[in-house]
């Protein structure tokens, strides 16, 4: 098999299954691949390959006896730096939780084993997730496959630019406010937040807990169905979880968008100081979906123009109580000291960056005697007015599109003085959040400037098939996602 | 001015954490500008209105109150910075 790193995992499972090429081969051409170009694009903080090789060659010798777990067995993906894994140290970005080995598996790694998927390494983030340009992380800088002066998006930065730059065929991230779909359209991938509670939280290290979902990053919807397939399901470990068996995603990838109804919601395609040609490229998306027989019709989302306030109030508030547990005491970084409050102070002052610490105090404060109900509450309260407004739209409309974002990926340092600018970019992305919704990040184009946009595709609850069979059946039709970065080439 | 520098510095003490002096007004600045931004949601009618804490309708699961899964504590001590066979070792808390 030619050119291995071009495909994706449906066509690798096929390629293996017919022998063209062995689980240990794709492992090998990833492991080299990243050798050679992750040096300049930092995608991934840390690689295991020696234990990535020996357990494709255990993959191949599954597969040869007939004992393949699934289609997926022996093939690689890459993980966020964030979720808890006996094998490999997780750090979430952090200096805090340097060296960290949990004792303990996440439910989702421990179901990427269930079906024989490698983990070939962890990808950068944002510190705790925190950003939307992966410039928070403590560990390195991670650079845009498409252009090697801008930031790839966050906080799932360091997994959208390995599956951008063909290190990995997927990827898993995490989502509190976009941090899938947005470097995912920053990136030129396919990012996917399914609804809350689709996927088990336990083991994810936790920042926002009421928002918080993992979901996968790929190239197509179509592999973004299998591995949402693969990591779906109830937990009872995790008493968020949705209790019902997941669907099956794949199957319901008809490439069929006839008679579809796309909710459009006034306003959001040509949001104030968004940017022209992002605007444009979604709303030919929409012509391209309207070609294959699609309906629009006109929504109305009012509340939503509140949804970057209501995050900030409930997901600093939730991270305040969440990174309380780095003290120094139980696990990571501690700093020197005599006292055991100098010790909490000194090791959550040295061990933490800006951007962490801004929203610890932000949530503090927002907690506090006397605050709790102006702020906490009441953003919970606008949360429910959010929420109703999704009702009634999807009462008229099976998916809503707007774009992923307000504009490309922009250059490092541009917004790190402006952090109303930086919580900005997830306009369009926070309120699926805050109202559970499962929404899709699809490529759907590219600026003048050769910089990738996303359409984002939101959908009822746990109702990701319409999504997938929407973005599906778009990128049966287009070819922006088989693109691939000029410094990817070969 | 919506956050004083006396604020800042009493939720730091809160949230244990120490600020550089050189932090300090940076930090004032930026909440302030973040809390100018949130009072926009003040003007919302929400009497009434329940707050949202899960998107699904789902109830508070139950099981039997049994043991299962337990790690071993040398596993659950070995992250701690400092730490004996059996438990994790802090700055003594009492003189």
């Amino acid at each position: 098999m030619n050119e291995i790193w071009k495909a994706g995992l449906a066509q690798l499972a096929l390629h293996v299954e017919s022998g063209d090429v062995s689980c240990r081969e794709i492992v090998s051409a990833a492991l080299e691949r990243s050798a050679r170009l992750d040096p300049e694009l930092g995608a991934f903080v840390r690689m295991r390959p020696e234990a990535a090789l020996a357990e494709a060659g255990a993959a191949d010798a599954a597969r040869r006896a007939g004992k393949a777990r699934s289609r997926l067995h022996g093939l690689p993906i890459a993980v966020k730096d964030i979720f808890a894994s006996r094998d490999f140290e997780t750090t979430c970005g952090s200096r805090i939780l340097a060296g960290f080995r949990a004792p303990y598996d996440a439910t989702v790694l421990a179901r990427l084993r269930d079906v024989g998927l490698i983990v070939v390494g962890s990808t950068n983030m944002d510190e705790f997730a925190m950003g939307s340009s992966t410039e928070n992380s403590a560990l390195q800088k991670t650079r845009n496959p498409w252009d090697a002066t801008r930031i790839p998006g966050g906080s799932s930065g360091g997994s959208a630019a390995a599956v951008a730059a063909r290190l990995v065929p997927a990827a898993l991230g995490t989502d509190t406010g976009g941090s899938i779909r947005q470097p995912a359209a920053l990136s030129g991938v396919v990012g996917l937040k399914p609804t809350y509670g689709r996927v088990s939280r336990y083991g994810l290290v936790a920042f926002a807990s009421s928002l918080d979902q993992i979901g996968p990053i790929t190239r197509s919807c179509a592999d973004a169905a299998l591995l949402l397939g693969a990591i779906a399901g109830h937990d009872p470990r995790d008493a968020t979880s949705y209790p019902e068996a997941a669907p099956n995603f794949v199957a319901a990838l008809s490439g069929e968008v006839s008679g579809l109804r796309i909710g459009l919601p006034r306003g959001f395609f040509d949001g104030e100081g968004a940017d022209p040609q992002t605007m444009a490229r979604a709303r030919e998306a929409l012509e391209t979906l309207q070609g294959l027989g699609a309906k629009t019709v006109d929504v109305e989302l009012p509340n939503s123009a509140h949804g970057i306030a209501t995050y900030y109030l409930i997901c600093t508030a939730e991270a305040s109580s969440n990174l309380s547990r780095y003290d120094g005491v139980k696990y990571g970084f501690r700093a020197v000291s005599t006292t055991l409050d100098e010790m909490y102070e000194r090791t959550r002052s040295e061990g933490f960056g800006a951007e962490v610490k801004k929203r610890i105090l932000l949530g503090t404060y927002v907690l506090s005697a006397g605050y709790y109900d102006a702020y906490y509450r009441k953003a919970q309260q606008v949360r429910t007015l959010i929420r109703r407004d999704f009702e009634r739209a999807f009462e008229v409309c099976d998916v809503i599109a707007t774009p992923t974002t307000p504009g490309p990926a922009w250059k490092f340092g541009e917004l790190v003085d402006d952090p109303l600018q930086m919580y900005l970019a997830d306009v369009y992305t926070v309120t699926a959040n805050l109202a559970g919704l499962p929404a899709l990040s699809v490529p759907c184009g590219f600026t003048s400037a050769g910089l990738p946009v996303g359409l984002q595709l939101i959908g009822r609850p746990l109702d990701e098939l319409a999504v997938l069979r929407a973005g599906d059946a778009f990128q049966r039709h287009t070819d922006f996602h088989e693109r691939v970065p000029a410094g990817a080439r070969s | 001015m919506l956050i004083s520098r006396e604020t800042v510095l009493y939720i730091a003490k809160l949230a244990r954490l120490r600020l550089a002096d050189s932090e300090v007004e940076r930090m004032r600045r930026d909440l302030d500008a973040v809390l100018g931004y949130v009072a926009s949601l003040q003007a919302l009618d929400t009497t009434g209105v329940a707050p949202t804490t899960h998107v699904l309708e789902i109830a508070t699961p139950l099981r039997r109150d049994e043991v299962a899964g337990v790690l071993a504590v040398s596993e659950v001590v070995r992250n701690a910075p400092e730490h004996t066979e059996s438990a994790m070792v802090v700055p003594k808390v009492l003189e």
